[in-house]
């Protein structure tokens, strides 16, 4: 009682008295509204370094101290923070656009012209929305390379992988609705195909001869579009879909992986992680600079295999400042990185929606491009069987795989890991470019049969015969080498070929008619 | 001999399996009830019968497309005929073109009478309904399809 409190500076006792006291309240207006906002001390000692932290509403989701290997760019390369921060810019890009688009067919397309055209900041506006849209998709894609390579969803990380799966399916759905609201050629001929992709089923129940009793497309196609033909109704559903239901789902999800984080002892790192860092540079804070005042124990320790373990914070730092010097930095890389693409390049805007004539080629954004390649194989194969068993593969690798490997450091600094990598990514992309020449150069199924039933093709098409080839493939890596974690190798690095080569040929050597050529300067003119 | 006076289930777990069962079952409708949302009793969208002229109008061995519709209307010596221009493989609009029609999006062929030739369109394009309306005119049916190779002779 008698002593000062040294957290909250010295006690301002009120003076006794009505009217003095209020002038004396007033006076020390700014220094008590401050200390009930900010209730440590300036950040200088490590206990208020810490209470920085757990104190405060937005940043408490970050533990108090953070190990020095987490920090390391080379390791985690910021691509996470910079899937979050896309996200964040997407959130308010996004709402700011709300004040000026309508979601109706008559007045969307106009109401995005008026945002690039009319209204101030609004061309750059949209054009960050839109790309930052790119960048949190790639940014996804990279940063699960980077934690598969790391094999860092071992170790009690596990469904925090699994999430992570979940947030790269919403960021994707997220991308996919937002293209769809100009109402443009673009965004038209994308929700046609993406909402027969979803309806596709049919394709099966019609091999199979039992749509007339049992239809799940229609029910689809119902729920999605609101009727038979895209119009004012399906622009709403995916303008809500698109502005609340998956933002609302996306923020919560990435809440509850970065608490998973948290929970799971920090980021993955490996054992030796301490001896190769070495004692901490004398000017970062280190550790304790002075005598605690309670235990640090609850904050800086955490249950699991992590090596902090009954061991003392040793290599840890003080999140304030490290942590938040890092996160600024990415934050503000990206920021500066979107501002200028918006700046320098346009987002995209087709002639307005003709449901009579599709674009030729009808090509979506970048990151579904793959997809459509495998869609003109299969229409249910390609845009839902494969797809679901790639996500399925993808997301059980944790359980699949539980050898105890080092996790933390690319390949797990095993060079045989490495070669693994290396010998698969070969292969994958042998396997793809052989079956995709093959497939161009000489036709399918039904350019030799032409009555071939639809089944057959549905079941046996270059992207099936892909899938196999790649699970077989992870299988026999898994068997000669006797190791889950190099038959998961296999798995992933065949994948990213697969996704990778499919893309390309898509994005450059797909033309009109999707035929393929050499060069979109060789497409037909007319 | 000692007759067992326990009932089965315990009272407790009883109420509680009933507590339980009545909140599942609540969740379960209000769920329903939500979902339901999406599934109205009728869809808006435009006619699917329509009219596209006089049988006279057309010269044979001319196609037309009616304002609006994605249909092309072919005057062949045997007759009429309304093919689809729907792609059935995800939805985009067929061109007229060799060998019969070409599809911009996957690149689907199909024969003058819409069946399959090559690319991933899993059936062929339906041929819809074409009747005489009261007032003389030819009238397109797509809410009926007729197999192919019917046609109709005004
Ligand atoms: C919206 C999408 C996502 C966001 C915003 C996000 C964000 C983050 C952030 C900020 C971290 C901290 C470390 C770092 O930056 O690398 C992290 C770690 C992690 N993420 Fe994600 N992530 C997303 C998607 C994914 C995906 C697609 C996966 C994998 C399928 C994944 C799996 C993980 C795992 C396992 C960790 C822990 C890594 C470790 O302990 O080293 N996340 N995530
Ligand atoms: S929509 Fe016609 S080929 Fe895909």
């Amino acid at each position: 009682m008698s002593q000062p409190n040294p957290i909250a500076g010295e006690a301002h006792e009120p003076p006794p008295g009505g009217l003095a006291a209020l002038v004396a309240n007033l006076k020390a207006l700014p220094q008590t509204l401050k200390r009930s906002l900010v209730r440590h001390g300036p950040p200088v000692t490590d206990r208020a370094r810490s209470e920085a932290v757990t104190q405060n509403f937005f940043l408490h989701i970050h533990s108090a101290r953070v190990h020095r290997w987490s920090l390391r760019p080379s390791f985690t390369l910021g691509l996470g923070l910079i899937a979050f921060f896309s996200f964040v810019i997407l959130a308010v890009t996004g709402v700011l656009l709300m004040f000026y688009y309508k979601p109706t067919t008559a007045l969307a397309y106009d109401s995005i012209k008026e945002i690039h055209f009319m209204v101030p900041a609004g061309r750059i506006i949209r054009n960050m929305h839109r790309w930052a849209a790119h960048l949190m998709v790639a940014s996804v894609i990279l940063h699960m390379v980077r934690v598969f390579f790391t094999a860092s969803y071992k170790g009690g990380r596990q469904f925090n992988w699994v999430l992570g799966i979940l947030l790269w399916v919403l960021t994707m759905a997220l991308s996919y609705t937002g293209y769809l609201l100009p109402w443009d050629q673009l965004g038209y001929w994308a929700m046609v195909i993406g909402t027969n992709i979803a309806t596709s089923i049919r394709e099966v129940t019609d091999a199979l001869g039992i749509t007339r009793y049992f239809d799940p497309g229609a029910y689809m196609q119902a729920a999605l579009v609101g009727g038979r033909v895209l119009g004012d109704e399906a622009l709403i559903r995916f303008n809500m879909i698109h502005c609340i239901l998956l933002p609302l789902l996306t923020a919560v999800f990435i809440g509850v992986h970065f608490w998973r984080i948290r929970k799971d002892g920090g980021l993955s790192r490996p054992p030796d992680a301490d001896a190769v860092l070495g004692p901490p540079p004398e000017d970062c804070r280190p550790v304790f600079t002075q005598e605690p005042k309670k235990t640090y124990g609850l904050m800086a320790l955490v249950r699991g295999k992590s090596p902090a373990v009954g061991r003392g914070p040793e290599n840890t730092l003080p999140s304030w400042p490290h942590l938040f010097y890092a996160e600024a930095t990415v934050l503000m890389v990206t920021v500066v990185f979107l501002l200028a693409w918006a700046f320098l390049q346009d987002a995209p805007l087709k002639e307005p929606a003709n449901p009579l004539v599709p674009e030729n080629p009808a090509k979506a954004p970048w990151y579904f491009l793959g997809l459509q390649e495998l869609v003109s194989y299969s229409a249910f194969m390609g845009g839902i069987g494969i797809p679901t068993v790639a996500l399925l593969g993808l997301a059980l690798v944790p359980y699949l795989d539980r050898e105890q490997t080092v996790s933390g450091r690319w390949f797990g600094g095993s060079a045989r890991e490495k070669r693994i990598a290396l010998v698969s990514a070969a292969f994958g992309l042998t396997a793809v470019l052989g079956l995709e020449t093959f497939a161009i150069a000489f036709g399918w199924l039904r350019n030799w049969f032409p009555d071939i039933p639809q089944i057959a093709v549905i079941l046996f098409n270059p992207g099936t015969v892909l899938t196999a080839v790649y699970m077989l493939w992870s299988l026999l890596v898994a068997h000669r080498t006797g190791s889950t974690r190099l038959g998961a190798v296999g798995l992933f690095t065949c994948f990213l070929a697969g996704f990778l080569v499919l893309t390309i040929i898509a994005v450059w050597f797909r033309g009109p008619n999707w035929v393929f050529y050499w060069w979109p300067t060789l497409w037909p003119t007319h | 001999m000692s007759v067992s006076t326990d009932p089965p289930v315990k009272r407790r777990d009883f109420l509680g399996l009933t507590a339980l069962g009545s909140f599942l079952a609540a969740v379960a409708a209000s769920v329903g009830g939500m979902l339901s949302l999406a599934f109205p009793r009728a869809f808006p969208e435009p006619s699917r019968r329509y009219k596209i002229g006089l049988a006279n109008d057309f010269r044979v061995g001319e196609v037309r497309r009616p304002e609006g519709r994605n249909v092309f209307i072919f005057h062949r010596p045997e007759g009429f005929v309304a093919i689809s221009a729907v792609c059935t493989h995800l939805g985009c609009i067929v061109n007229q073109a060799p060998p019969g029609f070409v599809c911009p999006c996957h690149g689907s062929r199909f024969d003058p009478n819409g069946k399959v030739l090559q690319g991933p369109a899993p059936s062929p394009l339906p041929w819809y309904e074409i009747s005489l309306a009261p007032d003389g005119q030819l009238q397109v049916d797509e809410s009926r399809t007729v197999s192919a190779g019917t046609y109709f002779q005004a």
